[in-house]
């Protein structure tokens, strides 16, 4: 662990202003200012469209204190991407001589769903920028449809729990196991409740010297059905459930950090997935004793996948 | 420099070569994939200092450029058909955020059915998008557009992206003798380029591509308009300028024999050059025909085609593309030209050369003389099998 304290944090410029529209309770605009502290180097930040995008900058006003640019919802990475080739020309020919860092922001459903295409070709192109999902599990800004990221079970308005369907009948893709597959400097998964392990990685991430990935998980209070000041609660539940497993893959090596490190250690205790089910109403109908089986089938699911990434962190090649 | 021998991709991509632009993002479709391959070579060997950065797709191709050009660097592209449709999402969002970057358009139809060759379905279909269109007859003009278009678009005055369209394969494959400016001219006409509060000038820091509600959304288009309006000056200009270095005129609307005409046509691109052939023919025959082009299709350059077409008998309005349904795409833009004559043409429209159906000239000689002679309807679809 780092001598990183909230103190020094709290030092530290501030990049994205309070004032912006997002509802109460988002964990975006947090992850966002972890994010942006984890790099003294002048930025150069862009989003995909999605909430964060439309909350931070609806015209004439923006919340932003560092240049910020949008363009679409399916090309977060290529818009970053443009940028920082724009960065490269210049500084190849002398017009620009600081070190400068890119940042994208997007949504889930514009990383893992309809912006994928646009994030496999920008990494693979090795653009010195880190791409930051907010991964809320669904289509928030357009009101709570399901995504690629959306876990097993959960209801949304397009995976509904109705009397035949128990919500979403299919788990999420694991895309940060996919952008580790590209084989990219540095990827990672974060939760903003553990800023520490969040700051470090993305620093980390930010000189790596090409591309990294950092996915984020950001509990939505409207979407996930919970009260909005027990975000950061949640945050920590899906990480003690190993629902979303803190590690990171640092030059081919996959590591477990934080709280999961400690699990995986035999440290802490694993807690049960029925907890974090608890925990949100988009969950509520699971709890019934007829969907007893989808969350014992949830829970292998995540027992294996565990498994997998204990393997992955002790492997040596 | 010696006359060149050359196809008018390679026309393009020595005009990129001798401006140096800082970024361009690009993806392979023919028949403007020769303008990537060569400016590539150039990137190889080092006679420029682009970053060249291979996408993944059209999308990301006008992403990136798009991006490249508000953070502050001279950015080009280039595209076709199927392409310029992946990108049409990004079209209106370029120029709304008013990025000058340059595109190469190889005018070729659109699927389906799945056709490589040449007519103006892409393009057309991107008219409405905000864009500056320049259009060409011959590989000489593809050169000179190229190098005239950063100077229109990077005007403080008009600050819009440039469509840069040549005929596919007419003009980008077939090699024609060309006069080039030496690299040194080039580059003193050009300019340095003085982005607009780019994104890396992290000192002044500004958002761009921010969300517009009712108030601002129809204000923002509305200054769009008047930078459209304002590039008329700016183009003339421009025109004029490239005129003292090349010794070439070029016009908003260029006329061939149109003085004196009593039925002039309307036409795009490479068959501009056809139809001065068919006039010549008619002419000889004593028909008093006449046919003009607008070089510049946005902005429409509505005064001056009136000028040229009012007090004519006929009008007729060639297009390469049609809207299925109604009528070619120019039709009602001419016809709202006409409208505001003193004295009124008939109009005609002739739907032509779809999907690369060529078109000779005794064909183009057939249409003035069946407008002539009454037989021509409102809609004409030339030379289609029924």
């Amino acid at each position: 662990m780092s001598n990183l304290s909230l103190k020094d944090l709290n030092s530290r410029p501030v990049k994205l202003t309070s004032g912006h529209r997002l509802c109460a309770g988002c964990a975006e605009s947090i992850i966002a200012r972890q994010v942006l502290m984890s790099t003294d180097k002048p930025i150069v930040a862009s989003s995909a469209t999605g909430c964060f995008e439309v909350s931070t900058t609806i015209f004439p006003y923006s919340a932003w204190n560092v240049p910020w640019v949008h363009t679409a919802f399916g090309n977060g990475a290529a818009t970053g991407a443009g940028v920082e080739a724009a960065y490269q020309a210049l500084r190849k020919k002398g017009k620009i001589t600081e070190e400068m860092r890119f940042v994208t922001f997007g949504g889930d459903g514009a990383t893992y769903d309809i912006g994928f295409q646009a994030l496999s070709g920008a990494v693979e192109r090795g653009h010195q920028m880190m791409y930051v999902c907010f991964n809320n599990e669904a289509y928030m800004n357009t009101g709570i449809q399901r995504s690629g990221a959306t876990g097993f079970g959960a209801s949304t308005t397009t995976s509904p729990a109705g009397s035949v369907v128990q919500g979403k009948t299919e788990y999420p893709k694991d895309l940060t196991m996919i952008l580790a597959a590209h084989d990219i400097p540095y990827a990672a998964q974060v939760s903003p409740h553990n800023w520490r392990d969040l700051v470090e990685k993305c620093g980390k991430g930010f000189e790596c010297g090409g591309p990294a990935f950092i996915n984020a998980l950001s509990p939505c209070p409207r979407g996930w059905r919970f009260a909005s000041e027990d975000g950061m609660v949640i945050a920590k539940l899906a990480v003690e459930t190993c629902v979303w497993p803190l590690y990171e893959f640092e030059n081919g090596k996959f590591r477990l950090t934080a709280e999961s490190k400690r699990i995986a250690e035999g440290h802490v205790e694993k807690k049960p997935v029925i907890e974090w089910f608890k925990a949100q109403g988009r969950y509520k109908h699971l709890l019934s004793e007829d969907n007893a089986h989808i969350v014992e089938q949830v829970q292998a699911e995540i027992d294996r996948k565990w498994r997998k990434l204990i393997a992955l962190s002790k492997l040596e090649y | 420099m010696s006359d060149l021998a050359i196809n008018g991709d390679s026309a393009i991509a020595l005009a990129w070569k001798q401006i140096d632009p800082d970024v361009c993002a690009a993806y392979p479709i023919t028949p403007q994939t020769i303008i990537v391959e060569r400016f590539s070579d150039y990137v190889a060997d080092g006679d420029v200092g682009t970053n060249f950065v291979c996408v993944e797709s059209e999308h990301s191709a006008l992403t990136v450029c798009t991006s490249s050009c508000s953070a502050g660097a001279r950015t080009f592209t280039a595209t076709s058909s199927q392409g310029l449709a992946y990108m049409w999402e990004m079209l209106p969002i370029t120029s709304a955020m008013r990025v000058p970057l340059i595109m190469a358009v190889a005018n070729r139809a659109i699927s389906g059915p799945i056709n490589i060759n040449n007519d103006h379905g892409d393009v057309m279909s991107a008219r409405d998008c905000g864009w500056l269109q320049l259009f060409s007859e011959n590989v000489q003009e593809a050169y000179d557009m190229a190098i005239i278009a950063p100077r229109i678009a990077e005007h403080p005055d008009v600050q819009l992206p440039c469509m840069t369209n040549i005929d596919g394969f007419i003009l980008t494959h077939a090699i024609e003798r060309m006069k080039p400016l030496a690299d040194s001219v080039v580059k003193e006409f050009v300019g340095e380029f003085k982005p607009f509060k780019p994104l890396l000038d992290y000192k002044n820091p500004v958002s761009h591509g921010l969300m517009d509600g009712p108030d601002f959304y129809f204000e923002h288009k509305y200054q769009m308009v008047q930078a459209m309006q304002k590039a008329v000056p700016v183009i003339e200009k421009v025109f004029e300028d490239f005129a003292k270095i090349s010794g070439r005129e070029y016009h908003m609307v260029e006329e061939y024999r149109c003085d004196d005409a009593e039925v002039v046509a309307v036409v795009l691109g490479s068959a501009f050059g056809t139809m001065k052939a068919a006039v010549d023919e008619l002419r000889a025959k004593g028909v008093k025909a006449g046919v003009c082009m607008p070089r510049v299709f946005r902005p429409w350059p509505a005064d001056k085609l009136a000028k040229v077409l009012d007090g004519k008998k006929a009008v007729i309005v060639m297009d390469k593309h049609l809207s299925i349904g109604a009528y070619g795409p120019m039709y009602p833009e001419v016809s709202s030209v006409l409208i505001g004559c003193k004295k009124v043409p008939k109009a005609y429209n002739y739907i032509y050369g779809l999907g690369g159906k060529d078109v000779k000239v005794a064909a183009y000689e057939s249409v003035f003389e069946d407008v002539l002679a009454g037989k021509a309807k409102t809609v004409n679809y030339l030379g289609v099998k029924e």
